[in-house]
């Protein structure tokens, strides 16, 4: 019997990024917020000090910041006619847990999406005709971009932003992205200085006639106060960003740039290794009472709440989801019902590029350390006779030189002896990687549900994954790859390696952490499950954040996005919802 | 900024639990989740003295899980996935078996941030890591029944007793997972794992116990666990003359 506590105005479920953002909305509205967060507390200098941060074995492969299968995982399978079986190790993508979360082990890539990538289904009918989204289950999101602007804007001025506007008020910048969206300001901070790899793609990209520019980074070109009053150093390029924790203060993440402000709130607690198990409802199932929650001793408490905000990752938000019986199942069978639909995900490629005569000293590095064009992403080039919508970023990088992850042999050297050892010395400083960052776009058997066999130690059904890359994708990396094997041959290397991708889905190997969709966003109950300010259909007083809300997935990492969708909602809550709460968009 | 405040049972239970636990109770507080009781955290960023989430690195120089057989089985089998010349050293020259040994006597080898509850299908190659074998129990029965697959091909042999080149041959085969092997052991999961965890201990920090002298590092030129190339961002195409540095020796690390 779960021991009731007493009411608060908000109750943050999961403890990352968008309850952090959401906490500091609430909390300087004068409400009175809760935060329950399943893992434990982490700050820099207890958790990722530079003593001991840079520890590729401990972080990358025992995966030390991560979630915990043995707890909690879910079920995977790339199609319907297959049994879906648990996801017994992390390979594809590396789930997060404990205060800050993924925020914490992210690489810093913060991204706008394009304008149209808002509507990929009209622009794209209406450019290319309406057979060009045959097979796909594509959405409008029911939100424009010149809405998401100012939290955008916001979201870079919290992170100190390093980077160069491509496009400020409708005027094109030279050195930035000249295909972004009109911007309302220039990055809090200038852009990232590269090191050789990135400033060779550069010059080859340039001299194939595309628009290069610097990545725009939470990895910071230099110190920098935000608006919080939060202090981050500049960054060092140790070369352990993503799958890390910074022990410099030079990545932005919730306890860099957040929690010193919001910790010290009166009116706001977080409490730690408290798992929320049910958004409970009231007997009209209108109206969400509050959360059910157990800690690590196993006691079960009820939490009242006037407010449900759903900030844990996009899996978890969308088994809770479907476990407290908010809104109706997608059935990939009839294409009926909402939460669980348009599951997505990222389509990635990588060209390997080797120079005899060059030292690219991979080591020096950072998350978002690269040059990046963005001619081939979403409409930004004509599709006519491709077959498919959808594009990515094409990026020189070098995150780092970890060398357990990342020593990149020549085409054709085996995986071991040696002569893979010969490779690997003779390679480790003298070869690079670009990253072909694709899109994903939905389609009508990608989904989740809740598994019928396997249950975490909880007790609950797992979230049951179902999916693989569509035919528009396949053809959408299979065509960016190649255009990112020519800007390699422009580079004069000794040798390429394209690693295209092919076949199904695969758990095994590390791809990317941006799953997307299972709750969302639209403008209406029947295709979506929250509305463009993340509000549930269903049960008005349950916002839901995250990835989760992204109909299909545009080809550019989802972070800026989640923030920006975050700050949009925070907004309608405190100036609309809190003064009539209720639906603020009536279907 | 307010003091921050604990809930003071938590604490208590926290402190006891790490102080009995030594460093590796205060490395599970920290890992993954169901390693601390519940705290309720309010006025400030908390901070608790004693609590930095070192890494757990090994001492001493005995092997702890492997058997003597299954010692040579490992030492004739990473030989061949790295073996020695004058470019660098070998997987064994670098320390990788007792690595290994150490890590299957831990937590990875207990398979602590794996699921492996049931049922257990076979399922699709994309599905991937699918047997109820921990990785030390996969390790055990895998050695097993590859010296029982040998000794049946090579007239009683086991792996280590054959030849460099039967060695070789044999991994290619396990590689390929063309061997069918007893006791339920995937051939081709097998050697996955045993060869992520040669490399791994080849250039890891020498913490780990392998990557002895940091000879891999100097042998690739990695300068291990910097933390500040800022001087060289501009210096393009440079060498970089920084020796390698490990955790060992420095401070806030110390050994378990």
């Amino acid at each position: 019997m779960a021991t009731n506590l007493k009411p608060v105005d908000a109750v943050i479920v999961g403890f990352g990024w968008t309850g952090a953002i959401l906490a500091q909305q609430l909390c300087d509205a004068g409400l009175n917020v809760l935060a329950l967060e399943r893992g434990p507390w982490r700050d820099t200098p207890t958790d990722f000090a530079p003593t001991f941060a840079q520890d590729e074995l401990r972080y990358m492969w025992r995966h030390h910041l991560f979630q915990n299968l043995t707890y909690d995982t879910l079920t995977i399978r790339n199609n319907a006619d297959q049994e879906a079986l648990p996801m017994r190790r992390l390979g594809s993508f590396l789930l997060g847990t404990g205060v800050g979360s993924g925020g914490v082990h992210w690489n810093g890539q913060i991204w706008r999406f394009l304008p149209t990538d808002f509507l990929t289904r009209s622009h794209n009918e209406q450019r290319y005709g309406k057979k060009v989204t045959d097979g796909l289950t594509v959405q409008d999101w029911g939100i424009t971009y010149d809405e998401l602007e100012p939290h955008y804007d916001a979201f870079e001025k919290l992170c100190g932003t390093s980077g160069k506007a491509g496009n400020l008020r409708g005027k094109i910048q030279p050195g930035g992205n000249p295909f972004e969206g009109p911007r309302s300001d220039e990055y809090p901070t200038p852009p990232f200085v590269q090191t050789y790899g990135p400033t060779l793609f550069g010059q080859a990209a340039a001299s194939l006639g595309y628009h290069p520019f610097p990545h725009p980074t939470g990895n910071l070109s230099q110190a920098y106060v935000n608006p919080l009053g939060a202090q981050l150093g500049k960054c060092t390029y140790c070369g352990f960003c993503e799958k890390f924790g910074c022990g410099n203060y030079s990545k932005a993440s919730p306890q860099t740039t957040v929690l010193p402000y919001v910790m010290a709130k009166p009116n706001f607690a977080l409490k730690t290794e408290s798992e929320v198990l049910k958004i409970e409802l009231s007997g009209d199932k209108k109206r969400a009472t509050g959360v059910t929650y157990v800690d690590t001793a196993g006691q079960e408490f009820f939490q009242p709440a006037d407010i449900v905000i759903l900030s844990a990752y996009v899996l978890h938000n969308v088994r809770l989801l479907l476990l407290s019986g908010i809104g109706q199942p997608y059935d990939p069978k009839t294409g009926e019902g909402v939460v669980g639909k348009n599951y997505a995900y990222q389509t990635m490629s990588s060209v390997n590029v080797f120079f005899d005569d060059k030292l690219m000293n991979p080591f020096i590095g950072a998350g978002a350390h690269a040059t990046v064009i963005d001619d081939f992403n979403g409409d930004n080039f004509d599709h006519g006779g491709l077959g498919f919508i959808g594009g990515a970023y094409i990026a020189g990088m070098i995150t780092g030189g970890r060398p357990i992850e990342m020593i990149y042999t020549p085409p054709g050297v085996p995986a071991w002896g040696l002569e893979w050892k010969h490779a690997a010395a003779k390679y480790y400083l003298r070869a690079m990687n670009i990253s072909v960052h694709g899109s994903s776009m939905a389609t009508r058997g990608n989904c989740l549900d809740l598994d019928p066999t396997y249950r975490d130690a909880l007790g609950r059904p797992m979230l049951r994954m179902t999916f693989d890359f569509s035919e528009n994708d396949r053809k959408m990396t299979d065509y960016l790859s190649d255009r990112a094997g020519e800007v390699a041959k422009a580079m004069n290397p000794s040798a390429v390696k394209v690693n295209k991708r092919t076949g199904s889905w695969n758990v095994t190997p590390y791809q990317t952490t941006h799953n997307t969709g299972g709750a969302i966003m639209g403008t209406n109950p029947r295709d979506s499950v929250v509305n463009k300010y993340l509000q549930s259909w269903d049960v008005p007083n349950v916002f839901s954040m995250g990835s989760g809300a992204f109909p299909q997935n545009a080809g550019y990492n989802p972070t800026g996005t989640v923030a920006a969708l975050a700050y949009h909602s925070a907004q309608a809550i405190v100036s609309q919802y809190l003064k009539s709460p209720g639906p603020l968009v009536q279907p | 900024m307010n003091t921050p405040s604990l809930d003071r049972r938590s604490f208590l239970i926290g402190t006891v639990l790490a102080g009995a636990a030594g460093l590796g109770g205060a490395a599970s507080r920290h890992d993954g989740g169901l390693g601390a009781p519940s705290e309720t955290l309010r006025g400030g960023m908390p901070w608790m003295e004693g609590t930095a989430d070192a890494p757990p690195g090994v001492s001493g120089t005995d092997f702890r899980f492997f058997t003597a057989a299954e010692r040579a089985f490992i030492e004739a089998a990473v030989n061949r996935l790295i073996p020695n010349d004058d470019i660098g050293p070998g997987a064994v020259e670098a320390n990788v078996p007792f690595f290994i040994d150490r890590q299957l006597a831990g937590q990875f080898g207990r398979g602590e941030h794996f699921y492996l509850g049931g049922p257990w299908k076979k399922g699709v190659p994309e599905q991937g890591y699918q047997s109820r074998y921990s990785p030390a129990q996969l390790y055990r029965a895998a050695i097993k029944a590859i010296d029982a697959y040998t000794a049946k091909q090579f007239g009683g042999k086991n792996f280590a007793a054959l030849s460099e080149s039967d060695r070789d041959q044999l991994l290619k085969d396990l590689e390929a997972g063309k061997v069918e092997l007893e006791d339920g052991v995937d051939a081709k999961t097998f050697f996955t794992m045993l060869l992520q965890n040669t490399k791994e201990g080849y250039f890891s920090d020498p913490i780990y116990g392998g990557n002895r002298d940091m000879g891999a590092w100097k042998m690739i030129g990695f300068p291990g666990a910097h933390y500040d190339y800022s001087e060289w961002v501009t210096r393009h195409g440079e060498k970089v003359p920084l020796e390698p540095v490990s955790f060992k020796g420095r401070r806030g690390w110390r050994e378990a």
